[in-house]
C-alpha cells in the first residue's frame, strides 16, 4: 500500500502562534466516535473555526486562502496529549502536508509520519521569524532537508530520521517493511 | 556495560536491531485495544487481507465511548449512534479474530489501564502498547509501555512488532519524606510543573528514589500514567516486593511465579548506570498540587497564588480559566467534581475520597461524579461500602469507564463550568466545550466537593 509521496512542498504558511497546541484542540474527542478515517478535515481545530451554534468564525482556517495553505506553522510543543491519529488525519484531510514548529510531541510526530504529513522541527530563530510573518511563501524540500524562506531569509536545514524520510519520499508505509520481517519475528517468538 | 531498567527491557525485545538508517523492530508482549483507536486498524487489516498474528497476546475492552449509566430496562444510554456502533464494531472485530474481550458481560471490564494490571496481564519486563497515550501507566510494573496511533495498532495486530528508535532515558529521583496531605498525584503534578509539559519529549522516564519505593502500586500507576503529560511516552518504576505482591494470584499471573519474580528483580537499573538526563527532587518540597491553566504543566501548590504569565499562550490560558495573576486559587467556586479516570480511579483513590466524604454532604450547588476504573473496583468498593458513603454524601456512583476525563460518552460539563477533576488533562474544552478544569488528587477533589470551593485537603482531619 502506498501513501502520496512527499518530496517538495511550496505554499503560503498558515500560522497558529499558541504553544502546546494539544490533540484535543486539533481534534476534539466528540469526533473520535467514527469508525472510518476520512472527512475529518471539517472538524480540525473545530473550537477555533465554529461558534457554539455551529456557524463559521472568521478564523483564517475558514478562509479560501487558508484552505490553500499546505504548511502549518505552530507554536512550541505542537501535538502534545492524546495518541489519537484522528489529529493528523484531520490535518491532512484539511490539506496540510507539513507542520513546522520548534518542537513536536513524540506520538503526534510518529502518527504524522505514517500519514504523509511531514513534521519539521526547526531552530528557534527561524521558528520565531515564521511565527511573526504569517502567510509567507515557504518551500520545504525533503530531498535536501531544507526549509527555504522568502526575501533573503535563506535556507535552513532540519533533521528527520532517514527511514521516515525514505518512506515519505517513496510514498511507502511501514506495514510492508514489517511484513517482510515475518521470518525474523517467528525466530524471535521461538526463542 | 551498566544498564538502566529501560535498556534491559528494550534489549530483551529487539527482533531486528536499530541501524543508522533503520529503526529497531521491537516485539510486543501485550497489545491492549479498545473501541476508539482500533476500528480503522482492523479496516486496514481487512483491506490488505491480513490477520491478527498473535490474538493470544491481545486483550480488548470497551471504556471510552461507554455510558456510565444504565437505563431502567437494562439498556445503555449511548451518547450517539456512532458511539454505540463503535462499541459494536470492536466486539465484532475481536470476535472475528479470536481476541479475548472484556465487554459488558465481563467481570473484568474497565478502563484499559486499570483492567490490564487487575488481570495480572501487565508483567514486569514486558513491552506493552495500546492506542492510548496513558499506556505509560503500565510502566509502574517495570514494563516498557507506551501509547501508539491507529496505524501502529494495525502494525502490531498484523506483526506483533513495532518500528521504533530507542528513546533517551531520564531519571527522576525523588527522595526524602513526603509532607502531610501529599499524594502520588501531587508528586507527579509537581514533577510536570518542574520539567514542563514538553520536558520529557524524546525520553523514557524512570522514577527512582525512596518516595516511589514506598508507594503502593495504585500510587505508582498514578505517577507513571501522567508521564505523557510531561511529553514522555513511557515512565517506569523498577519492580520490587510491592509489585510482586500485587501480581500474586491474578488471572494472568505467570505459572512459574517465584522464578519470574527472581528474573524481574534483576531488571533494576545497575548501580552507576548512566541516564541521558537526571532530575533530583527533595520530597519535602512537594505540597498538595492543583493546576491553574490549560495544560498539566501549569501546576502550583494549592495554597499559592496564580503566577505571572510568561507569554501570550499563558495569558490566553488564564483568560480561558477566568482567573487572574496574583489571585489565590483556593476558594474559587466549583460546579462539578469528577473522581475517576485511568489516573485516579483505583481502590487507593476511592478509599481516600471516601474517608474525606465520610458522613459529610457535598455542597448543594456541586454535582459530584465518582466513576470506578473497572467492574472489579466497583465490586470491591461496594463490598467495602464506599458506594454508600459517596451516595450518602450526595455524589453519583457510576458504572466503570473513562467518563468525564474526556467526555466521549457524554459525561461532560456545561460551557463555563469549573470542574475539579482527578483525571490527567486540563486542556481547553477537554471536559466539554468551554469547560474549565482543575486537576487535583482524590483527597483535594473530595474536600472541594464538600466545601463547594477549591479546598485545601489538609483542612480535613482524615488526611494523613
Amino acid at each position: 500500500m502506498t501513501i502520496e509521496p512527499l518530496k517538495l512542498v511550496s505554499s503560503r504558511t498558515l500560522v497558529l502562534t499558541s504553544s502546546n497546541i494539544d490533540t484535543d484542540q486539533i481534534m476534539p474527542a466528540k469526533f473520535l466516535s467514527m469508525t472510518t478515517q476520512n472527512g475529518l478535515g471539517v472538524h480540525v481545530f473545530s473550537n477555533l473555526r465554529y461558534t457554539d451554534d455551529g456557524t463559521l468564525t472568521n478564523h483564517e482556517l475558514n478562509s479560501v486562502s487558508g484552505k490553500t495553505c499546505k504548511i502549518l506553522v505552530a507554536g512550541d510543543n505542537f501535538g502534545c496529549g492524546s495518541s489519537r491519529e484522528h489529529a493528523p488525519w484531520g490535518l491532512t484531510d484539511y490539506g496540510f502536508r507539513v507542520i513546522i514548529s520548534s518542537s513536536i510531541a513524540d506520538i503526534f510526530k510518529a502518527n504524522a509520519l505514517k500519514n504523509g504529513l511531514l513534521p519539521v522541527t526547526i531552530n528557534i530563530d527561524v521558528h520565531e521569524w515564521l511565527l511573526r510573518n504569517p502567510g509567507v511563501y515557504v518551500t520545504v524540500n525533503l530531498e535536501t532537508c531544507l526549509v527555504e524562506l522568502p526575501s533573503g531569509m535563506g535556507s535552513h536545514s532540519f533533521e528527520i530520521d532517514s527511514f521516515s524520510r525514505y518512506c515519505l519520499l517513496e510514498g511507502l508505509d511501514e506495514m510492508g517493511y514489517l511484513l517482510a520481517q515475518s521470518d525474523q519475528i517467528s525466530e524471535f517468538e521461538d526463542r | 556495560m551498566r544498564k538502566t531498567l529501560f535498556d534491559k527491557v528494550w534489549l530483551k525485545h529487539v527482533v531486528v536491531p536499530e541501524t543508522e538508517t533503520h529503526p529497531a523492530t521491537i516485539f510486543i508482549d501485550l497489545h491492549l485495544i479498545h473501541e476508539v483507536t482500533s476500528p480503522q486498524a482492523f479496516t486496514l487489516l481487512s483491506n490488505r487481507g491480513l490477520g491478527v498474528r498473535r490474538p493470544d497476546l491481545t486483550l480488548a475492552t470497551i471504556d471510552h465511548s461507554t455510558p456510565t449509566l444504565v437505563n431502567h430496562d437494562g439498556s445503555r444510554p449511548y451518547v450517539s449512534d456512532e458511539a454505540r456502533i463503535q462499541v459494536e464494531t470492536l466486539l465484532k472485530n475481536t470476535k472475528k479474530f479470536g481476541i479475548e474481550t472484556h465487554g459488558w458481560d465481563s467481570e473484568y471490564r474497565g478502563i484499559v489501564h486499570v483492567m490490564g494490571p487487575e488481570l495480572g496481564a501487565t508483567h514486569p519486563g514486558a513491552t506493552i502498547v495500546c492506542g492510548d497515550s496513558h499506556t505509560s501507566t503500565h510502566g509502574a510494573f517495570g514494563a516498557i509501555a507506551f501509547g501508539i496511533g491507529t496505524t501502529q495498532v494495525g502494525h502490531v495486530l498484523a506483526n506483533q512488532c513495532i518500528l521504533m528508535k530507542k528513546p533517551k532515558t531520564m531519571a527522576i529521583n525523588v527522595n526524602g519524606k513526603l509532607n502531610r496531605g501529599v499524594t502520588p498525584k501531587d508528586v507527579i503534578l509537581h514533577i510536570i510543573s518542574l520539567i514542563g509539559i514538553g520536558g520529557g519529549t524524546g525520553y523514557a522516564i524512570e522514577y527512582r528514589g525512596n518516595v516511589f519505593e514506598e508507594m503502593s502500586m495504585d500510587g505508582r500507576m498514578t505517577v507513571c500514567n501522567m508521564s505523557i503529560e510531561a511529553g514522555a511516552r513511557c515512565g517506569m518504576i523498577a519492580p520490587d516486593a510491592v509489585t510482586f505482591e500485587f501480581l500474586k494470584n491474578r488471572k494472568y499471573t505467570p505459572p512459574n511465579y517465584e522464578n519470574s519474580c527472581a528474573e524481574w528483580l534483576s531488571l533494576s537499573t545497575d548501580e552507576g548506570a548512566l541516564f541521558d538526563k537526571e532530575v533530583n527532587i527533595e520530597a519535602d518540597m512537594i505540597k498538595p498540587m492543583v493546576t491553574y491553566g490549560t495544560h498539566p504543566g501549569m501546576g502550583i501548590p494549592i495554597d499559592s497564588f496564580i503566577p505571572k504569565s510568561n507569554n501570550s499562550a499563558e495569558k490566553d490560558s488564564l483568560n480561558y480559566m477566568q482567573i487572574n495573576e496574583g489571585d489565590k486559587i483556593l476558594g474559587i467556586k466549583v460546579d462539578k467534581v469528577f473522581i475517576g479516570s485511568c489516573t485516579n480511579s483505583r481502590m487507593d483513590d476511592l478509599r481516600a475520597a471516601a474517608s474525606v466524604f465520610n458522613k459529610k454532604k457535598i455542597a448543594s450547588h456541586v454535582k459530584a461524579l465518582v466513576v470506578p476504573g473497572s467492574a472489579q473496583i466497583k465490586a470491591l468498593a461496594e463490598k467495602e461500602g464506599l458506594d454508600k458513603i459517596f451516595m450518602d454524601a450526595g455524589a453519583e456512583w457510576r458504572e466503570a469507564g473513562c467518563s468525564m476525563c474526556l467526555g466521549m460518552n457524554g459525561d461532560i460539563g456545561l460551557p463555563g463550568e469549573l470542574i475539579v477533576s482527578t483525571s490527567n488533562r486540563n486542556f481547553m474544552g477537554r471536559q466539554g466545550p468551554g469547560v474549565r478544569t482543575i486537576l487535583a488528587s482524590p483527597e483535594t477533589a473530595a474536600s472541594t466537593a464538600i466545601a463547594g470551593i477549591l479546598e485545601d485537603p489538609r483542612n480535613s482531619k482524615k488526611i494523613k
